[in-house]
């Protein structure tokens, strides 16, 4: 069976809700956090050594 | 392990290269589980409903795995005064309650199907909503608290009480008669599921805990970068 034909049938739309909200928490979750990290990395380079080591 | 991780330039050292992995890892772990899952066949009673499950349950186990990892940050943290498991419980949170309002979502979806209601106040449902309220109350206490030594000491005394509910939630199904089906994994005499949808849930379970693993690692090399950045200016402010 396709993925497609999977999700298809009479129960679909609530199958793709439930998978279309796991990616969107998915995506925010990865989303956030890279650009915390890249932020506060960005912000503590500014005060360590000019090569900018991050450990 | 926990020993050498304990300090920072070691974890952040670590962390750097496991991060990545991880990261790759569970992507690929969940794109094969969920794969898997579409490609099973419908089950006799819940029919394609039945996909739900591979997202829904792993992000149950992963909700749980993030509050255990916020329960045992939080006591090195409170125990030995310990910046980084602070800083890893801190990062735990908001990852802990991404996953437990994606179960309670997905969840919500599957009963509307099955059970022909949104939600019910079964003791599964209420124990998964009180983890949500859980995660959601930590963030808000140390929000609320300038101090941050203080938030970190309130914060963890929350968690620590908070470990209560995870041996409830296990045992909910068991311990009072709920519209939530038993346990049909983790249980004496092994699992009752069928291998075509055992399978991917495992693949998927392990996949959802590396991503959280990969992203967990991730946040607390921010919390890392912005404690070290905070104190850089508070003395250059003061000097």
């Amino acid at each position: 069976m396709s993925l497609l034909a999977a999700f298809a049938g009479k129960y679909a739309a609530f199958i793709w809700p439930a998978y279309g909200f796991c990616a969107l928490l998915f995506a925010w979750m990865i989303g956030d956090t890279l650009v915390r990290a890249r932020y506060w990395r960005g912000q503590s380079r500014r005060w360590d050594d000019p090569d900018g080591a991050d450990t | 392990m926990f020993t050498a991780l304990a300090n920072p330039h070691r974890f952040m050292a670590f962390s750097r290269f496991a991060a990545p992995v991880l990261g790759v890892l569970g992507a690929f772990l969940t794109a094969l589980g969920l794969q898997m899952g579409a490609a099973a066949p419908p089950d006799y009673q819940q029919g394609e409903t039945v996909r739900i499950m591979f997202v829904h349950v792993p992000a149950a186990w992963t909700a749980m795995l993030a509050y255990a990892c916020l329960g045992g940050a939080s006591f090195f943290s409170l125990i030995f005064r310990h910046s980084l498991a602070d800083a890893a419980a801190k990062a735990a949170a908001p990852l802990g309650a991404a996953f437990t309002l994606m179960a309670l979502v997905t969840g919500s979806l599957w009963g509307r199907t099955m059970w022909g209601t949104w939600w019910v106040w079964d003791a599964r449902l209420t124990s998964v909503l009180v983890l949500f309220l859980l995660f959601i109350g930590y963030i808000a206490l140390r929000a609320s608290i300038d101090d941050e030594a203080k938030a970190a000491r309130a914060g963890a005394i929350l968690a620590l009480v908070g470990l209560i509910n995870l041996p409830i939630i296990k045992f909910s199904v068991d311990w009072w008669n709920t519209l939530h089906q038993g346990e049909s994994i983790f249980r004496a005499g092994g699992p009752t599921l069928a291998a075509v949808y055992l399978a991917p849930l495992a693949l998927a379970g392990a996949g959802y805990s590396a991503l959280f693993g990969a992203l967990w690692l991730v946040r607390t090399r921010a919390e890392v970068w912005r404690r070290r950045a905070t104190s850089h200016a508070i003395r250059a402010a003061l000097s």
